[in-house]
């Protein structure tokens, strides 16, 4: 029979292959998934991951792939610090809709004047709205000890509801003849996050994006913080031993989280998006942990995972245009990497062994 | 909303019993999952995918009564399907050894996204109607007939399920088995009990529940399909596990709870109240928060009332 046993150390080896693996089963699964639903798993699989980069029309796509892979890294980033501590923080979509409202405010509230502090000084504010949002379940969990993986989720419900009221209330556009929906600020020159060279799809979250993996790596590797974070999750009792302050790590935790995945909602709301409205957020907070995940957790893991998820959004759009396959295909298919990912990190952790006739 | 609109409000408008009975049929979904979870995790499994099992729950439920013209299939193929769902979690926790946290949450990512994709060819259809039970004069009684007696079977089929776990936890053999499983994975194995078998039994039983839960949404609350139609209810299910400290019967209490806050506002809303719906409609979470705060405040009960193996992993060389 099968035996399972205990590695001493986590296979280094399978560390790096497992999120190679998983994409594989993940696209095999997937192709069975798409043959169910009456389409060609091969021409399906080309439309999704080769079409986009190095098909007839990649020129469109190319651009559209950091766009997309921006905010989820940006995001990722934060909650893998936390998730390496063993603090859940699952909701960074509400923190990322918090971001958005609390940046787009400030431009709103400026308009229409022009001056270069504007940016500034809505990606401060999209920073803190985010960092607030996280500091209800850092709080909670502090003082009160209240589950902050329940708080941070029923949280979104309630940044969803305020993003609502936003786009047909307070932030509504006046000269928009009753739409709901803020002002477009791509239209807005001083508060528009557009494309530094054209046609690459970089703006400032993905500038933003690339300094928070640079910083993680530091941060991970090189400073005492990194440090706490990653004893704090993998010796919790030893952590404490060692002085450090489990409330400490979870507001850092949290409010990091809570800032990075404001700032992507800030990004944006005053770039790709341009605007508040009902349906702004699209789920880049809960792709998000997929990424964190299929990362290892690991800065340059994640930024290769966010490219990934960014080209499977991309690649289902195309899907769906081109073959008709339906959205939630996508979204379906992001969940079975989830599984897959989870499930063959086994192979890190444990040994298998193939034990004769001896049965339980 | 202009001024008066605001004068025109009233509250007088809102009728007791039928707010009383609507409290009960918004109830039913979190009574449902919420005693799922209960079994769950008394068995020392946290599975955070309820979201995910309720809203296969609705669309399976959704489908199959669509398919037969039957509501009572509907039930049982909404259960069925969300209990497939558990059995991948259960299977990754149990023998693949997951992070249970984790694999929750792509149950329910994988849920939302799944039950979108099956229920897309089903939006715009509406289910067959659930035969009611019934009470004969019961039902005619002023008040309390509209309250109590003229509810679908599945109200009080929650009523009744909440009350067999509660006796079969307390009172069973088998009940006391779970506990031990929960409670101390490692001294269940010494004494022979088989930790894995159970708790799939129990990952399972809470599939089942979530599934029902999911299928009334979609089949009676709504009744329709619409993605991601369950919004929020499993969170709020595995908050109210929170607040019931692990006892059945308080389930009953915290979903009558939040069944109220969500019935109330939605009869603001329909009564024209000032504030703004949006914010209306946040208020069960805001309620849930407030609950969870409430309940977890006390350290010393809150760490005594929950299963002492929760949500570890269990493994044996032997």
């Amino acid at each position: 029979m099968l035996q399972l046993e205990k590695r001493p150390n986590p296979s280094r080896f399978w560390g790096r292959a497992t999120p190679v693996l998983a994409v594989f089963l993940t696209m095999i699964a997937g192709s069975i998934l798409f043959a169910l639903l009456g389409k060609n798993p091969f021409i399906a699989m080309r439309t999704i991951f080769w079409d986009p980069i190095l098909g007839e029309y990649a020129f469109y796509f190319r651009g559209q792939l950091l766009v997309k892979a921006g905010p989820l890294i940006l995001i990722a980033i934060g909650l893998s610090l936390g998730f390496r501590a063993g603090i859940w923080n699952i909701g960074a979509e509400g923190q990322y809709i918090m971001g958005a409202i609390f940046g787009a405010g400030v431009g709103l509230a400026l308009y229409p004047m022009e001056g270069w502090f504007i940016f500034p000084l809505m990606v401060l504010a999209g920073v803190f709205g985010g960092w607030l949002w996280a500091m209800i379940p850092a709080i909670l969990r502090t003082k009160f000890n209240t589950n902050e993986i329940l708080v941070s989720l029923l949280l979104v419900y309630v940044a969803e509801a305020l993003l609502a009221s936003m786009a047909v209330g307070a932030m509504r556009n006046p000269q928009g003849n009753g739409f709901p929906g803020s002002r477009n600020l791509s239209q807005y020159p001083s508060a528009a996050n557009l494309e530094i060279w054209v046609g690459t799809g970089i703006h400032w979250g993905v500038i933003a994006a690339t300094g928070a993996v640079i910083s993680a790596y530091f941060l991970l590797q090189r400073h005492i913080l990194g440090y706490h974070i990653s004893l704090s999750g993998q010796a919790p009792k030893a952590a404490r031993f060692a002085g450090i302050n489990p409330n400490k790590m979870i507001v850092i935790c949290l409010g990091l989280s809570g800032a990075l995945a404001g700032a992507a909602g800030l990004f944006e709301v005053a770039g790709p998006a341009g605007q508040i409205s009902i349906d702004f957020n699209v789920g880049y907070g809960f792709t998000a942990i997929i990424v964190a995940f299929l990362g290892r957790l690991h800065p340059v893991g994640i930024a290769l995972a966010g490219l990934l998820m960014a080209l499977t959004y991309i690649g289902g759009e195309n899907a769906s245009t081109a073959l008709g396959l339906p959205a939630a295909a996508i979204q379906a298919f992001q969940g079975m990497l989830l599984f897959f990912l989870l499930g063959v990190d086994i192979l890190t952790n444990y040994k298998i062994k193939w034990i004769k006739g001896r049965w339980k | 909303m202009d001024q008066r609109a605001v004068e025109i409000v009233d509250l007088s408008a809102i009728n007791p019993a039928v707010l009383i009975a609507a409290i009960m049929v918004a109830a039913v979904p979190i009574i449902l999952a919420a005693v799922g979870e209960l079994v769950v995790e008394k068995a020392g499994v946290l599975n955070l995918g309820v979201e995910g099992m309720m809203i296969m729950g609705a669309v399976c439920g959704f489908a199959t009564a669509i398919e037969t013209q039957n509501a009572a299939l509907g039930f049982v193929g909404g259960a069925f399907g969300a209990m497939m769902l558990s059995l991948v979690f259960g299977l990754l926790t149990q023998f693949m050894m997951t992070n249970q946290v984790a694999t929750g949450l792509a149950l329910t990512l994988f849920g939302l996204g799944l039950s979108s994709l099956i229920g897309h060819s089903y939006v715009g259809k509406l289910p067959p109607d659930l035969e009611k039970i019934s009470f004969g004069p019961l039902a005619d009684l002023p008040a309390v007939g509209r309250m109590f007696f003229q509810h679908d079977t599945l109200v009080y089929l929650s009523i009744l399920i909440v009350g067999l776990v509660w006796a079969f936890l307390k009172f069973s053999r088998m009940g006391l088995i779970l506990r031990a499983v929960g409670e101390s994975h490692d001294a269940a194995h010494a004494l022979g009990y088989r930790v894995i078998p159970i708790r799939l039994l129990a990952i399972m039983f809470g599939g089942a529940m979530a599934g029902l839960g999911g299928a009334y949404i979609a089949l009676i609350r709504v009744p329709q399909w619409t993605d991601g139609i369950t919004a929020g209810a499993g969170w709020i299910a595995l908050a109210i596990v929170v607040f019931s400290s692990w006892k059945p019967w308080r389930i009953l209490l915290g979903a009558y709870i939040f069944g109220g806050i969500t019935v109330l506002q939605l009869n603001l809303q329909a009564a024209g109240v000032r504030i703004p719906v949006e914010y209306l409609s946040m208020s069960p979470y805001l309620l849930t928060i407030l609950v969870l705060v409430i309940m977890s405040a006390d350290r010393k009960r809150a760490a005594l009332a929950a299963p002492a193996s929760l949500g570890q992993i269990f493994h044996t060389t032997r």
